[in-house]
């Protein structure tokens, strides 16, 4: 039962550990690796728990639940991210960006032609990301 | 070249992660996403509760008001690294 539990709680190392440390750097982060090498171990460890106990349908259900939760880190982060609009009527390589202007932190207007023609700015790199909540 | 972060969040939003990251490059509010919309970058639904929000997105801007680079990430845990976007930004001189 001890094998079980360790490996349902490297589980849960696995996951938590990427998703708060490895996803840090792209080596880590492209492919979570880290967690598929500790999910192999894990299941290894389960699968030789569950061989061993006499309590097979608790040791089942443990089972399950790591298993679960593996399918569900691995649909996460294979599937899950790449679920994106396809933005095919995005601004090409060649076009015009579309010109905005928009409130800054100290609600002030900043307007995207006046950037790219300011004095010294030599270019604008536009950078739209999912905000912090 | 200057970079210009924009995404739904209030100025206050961002002005706090500015303040605790340390970010000193404007951050813009496009509170109903019209921008975003011009870009075609909303990703509906994608925010927390259901809310509309920016799919993470790069473009390189040059002083005529054209893109001269872009990056459409197609998983949204994978963006430019600052190495390719500096690289791009040469590419302007």
């Amino acid at each position: 039962m001890s094998r079980l539990i360790s490996g349902l709680l490297l589980v849960f190392i696995a996951a938590f550990s990427y998703v708060y440390f490895f996803s840090r750097w792209p080596v880590t982060r492209d492919v979570p690796w880290t967690a598929f090498v500790l999910f192999v171990v894990a299941l290894a460890l389960m699968i030789s728990g569950l061989r061993r106990t006499p309590r097979k349908v608790i040791a089942s259900i443990v089972m399950v639940i790591g298993i679960a939760f593996m399918a569900f880190f691995t649909f996460g982060t294979l599937v899950g991210t790449r679920m994106l609009p396809a933005s095919h009527g995005s601004p090409a390589i060649g076009a015009k960006a579309p010109d905005f202007t928009l409130p800054d932190t100290n609600h002030r207007n900043v307007t995207l032609s006046q950037l790219v023609a300011a004095p010294g700015a030599n270019g604008v790199l536009l950078i739209f990301y999912r905000g912090y909540w | 070249m200057t970079p210009v972060a924009i995404s739904v969040d209030t100025p206050e939003e961002s002005r706090d992660l500015c303040q605790r990251v340390g970010y000193t490059f404007p951050f813009l509010s496009d509170r109903n996403g019209d921008v975003i919309r011009k870009y075609d970058l909303l990703h509906k639904g994608g925010g927390e509760q259901g809310r509309d929000i920016s799919r993470p997105a790069e473009f390189l801007v040059d002083r005529t008001g054209t893109v001269r680079w872009r990056n459409l990430t197609e998983d949204l845990r994978i963006r430019a690294t600052p190495e390719t976007m500096l690289e791009a930004a040469r590419s302007l001189r």
